[in-house]
């Protein structure tokens, strides 16, 4: 079996390019914690927006909660009125699509958004629900037992950890 | 001797239950006060609510009367989506000669999935976190003189939430400390979380010298007590929990240890007072104080709500 080796930097710039092409004027950035949050607070700055981009949290509307329990991420952080906003949401990996619709219901308690793109660094594939990225900057097929997530060094560098679960 | 393992923790070291600060590792503590930081703003959102215990049918179990801790209990189930059921037991079953495990026998058959129970007795909490199915959690809104866990809880969250941190900090807890459930359960978690000095402060009568025992630091003067500290906690004179002669008179325990403006110049500048409510002007605190730039009694109120949103979330997503 090969090794599946994501350069997680070459991906990023991919995904800056992807970005720039969804962003109209007055689109919203807004990252899912906490992979995501780490791609919005560097793609707001390389795209030069002004203020924070908004940060966005899974854990109150989760469908594993029974399961799994309360995590300790960040809590959201929506720094602009979602009421008639053009959100674009941006994750490191997606997977099953579960938590994108977790954070849908999470944006949808703080007003009512005009629109929602998704970019996503990496697509893996393996969806059990509706949910297609408008932007991917890599599309890769990982087995079930394979978790995959972005990691940030202390200076700001991204990589990608494969690990069996 | 038989080890028991501790009865608010699964065989993971997991919360399923809350029945007191006693005995609770740090990381439990804290994950209870990071998880409530998460919760504070959801009273901020448009929609004021999360759907985390959707579906789930908490009991408020009030063997005891209380107007606010029961009100913070309700409001934060039913910011969790959960379905509240109020029960004035003072006033039905038990009164009819039903015993305490029957009352929770019948109610789990209406399927409870949480009990928030006020007992008079110290160990009812206890008892029934004992004799409920694996699925149903229990927590302790206070318990005769024992714990009052999410008092002491809410205390440590304003305390963080203005000191940051406990390493360096001097909190006296004044007044009646020997029938406080709150003062208990404080001193528990104060000490857990690495509080550098606690001080209990009062007459003989109701604070005993055996005290020292938990790791406090015993005061009879106010003056004694309060000079150069971080953190005041007020306890509430329980009138209805004294017997006997402890005091000459409230008039008098005032003169000695009320807290007015003037003995709180004694403490550090930027002390910060706290009382558990409800206050009595003029018995334990003066109204100048209650009314103060230093006192932080009402945001203890409104962290009360995000601390028992923390404890419900943390402890239904635990299995026994």
């Amino acid at each position: 079996m090969s090794i599946l080796v994501l350069d997680a930097e070459a991906l990023y710039r991919e995904l800056l390019r992807g970005v720039q092409q969804l962003c109209t004027a007055d689109t919203k950035l807004a990252g899912i914690t906490s992979g995501g949050a780490w791609l919005v607070e560097r793609l707001q700055r390389d795209l030069n927006l002004p203020g924070k981009p908004g940060v966005i949290s899974s854990a109150m509307h989760r469908d594993d909660f029974a399961k799994r329990g309360l995590s300790n991420s960040a809590q959201t952080q929506l720094p602009f009125d979602v009421n008639g906003a053009h959100v674009l949401i941006l994750d490191d990996v997606l997977y099953t699509g579960r938590t994108l619709r977790a954070v849908l219901n999470e944006l949808y308690d703080y007003g009512r958004p005009a629109s929602v793109k998704l970019a996503v660094l990496v697509d893996r594939g393996g969806r059990e629900l509706p949910v297609q990225p408008d932007f991917a900057a890599a599309r890769v097929t990982l087995g079930e037992g394979q978790s995959l997530a972005l990691a940030r060094s202390p200076e700001g560098v991204f990589s990608f950890d494969v690990k069996a679960r | 001797m038989l080890y028991k393992r501790n009865p608010q923790l699964n065989k993971n070291g997991e919360l399923i239950h809350l029945l007191s600060t006693e005995g609770l590792p740090k990381d439990i503590l804290t994950h209870i006060l990071d998880t409530a930081t998460n919760f504070v703003s959801v009273s901020d959102r448009e929609v004021k609510k999360v759907p985390l215990l959707r579906g789930k049918s908490v009991f408020n179990l009030f063997f005891e009367n209380s107007t606010r801790t029961r009100t913070t209990f309700e409001i934060a189930a039913t910011r969790l989506s959960a379905d509240v059921i109020n029960l004035d037991i003072a006033r039905s079953s038990a009164s009819k000669g039903e015993s305490l495990l029957d009352t929770i026998a019948n109610l789990s058959a209406m399927a409870a999935d949480m009990f928030v129970v006020r007992h008079s007795e110290s160990g009812a909490p206890y008892l029934i976190a004992q004799h409920v199915a694996p699925h149903v959690h229990v927590i302790n809104a206070g318990d005769g003189r024992h714990a009052h866990p999410t008092q002491g809880l809410l205390d440590m969250y304003t305390i963080r939430h203005y000191k940051k941190d406990f390493a360096n900090l001097t909190v006296a807890i004044v007044g009646d400390v020997l029938h406080s459930r709150v003062a208990r359960s404080d001193i528990h978690a104060l000490t857990t979380l690495g509080c550098a000095e606690v001080r209990v402060v009062g007459p003989k009568t109701l604070v005993p010298s055996d005290m020292a025992q938990m790791g406090v630091r015993v005061c009879h003067t106010l003056e004694e007590g309060i000079k150069g500290c971080d953190v005041v906690i007020m306890l509430r004179l329980q009138n209805e929990r004294m017997s006997g002669a402890l005091l000459p008179s409230s008039h008098e325990f005032f003169k000695s240890f009320g807290l007015t403006p003037e003995k709180l110049q004694l403490a550090k500048s930027d002390a910060i007072v706290m009382h558990p409510g409800p206050i009595n002007r003029g018995v334990e605190i003066d109204s100048a104080v209650v009314d103060g730039k230093q006192s932080v009694i009402l945001p203890q109120v409104t962290f009360g709500i995000a601390v028992r949103m923390a404890v419900m979330s943390i402890v239904a997503g635990n299995e026994a």
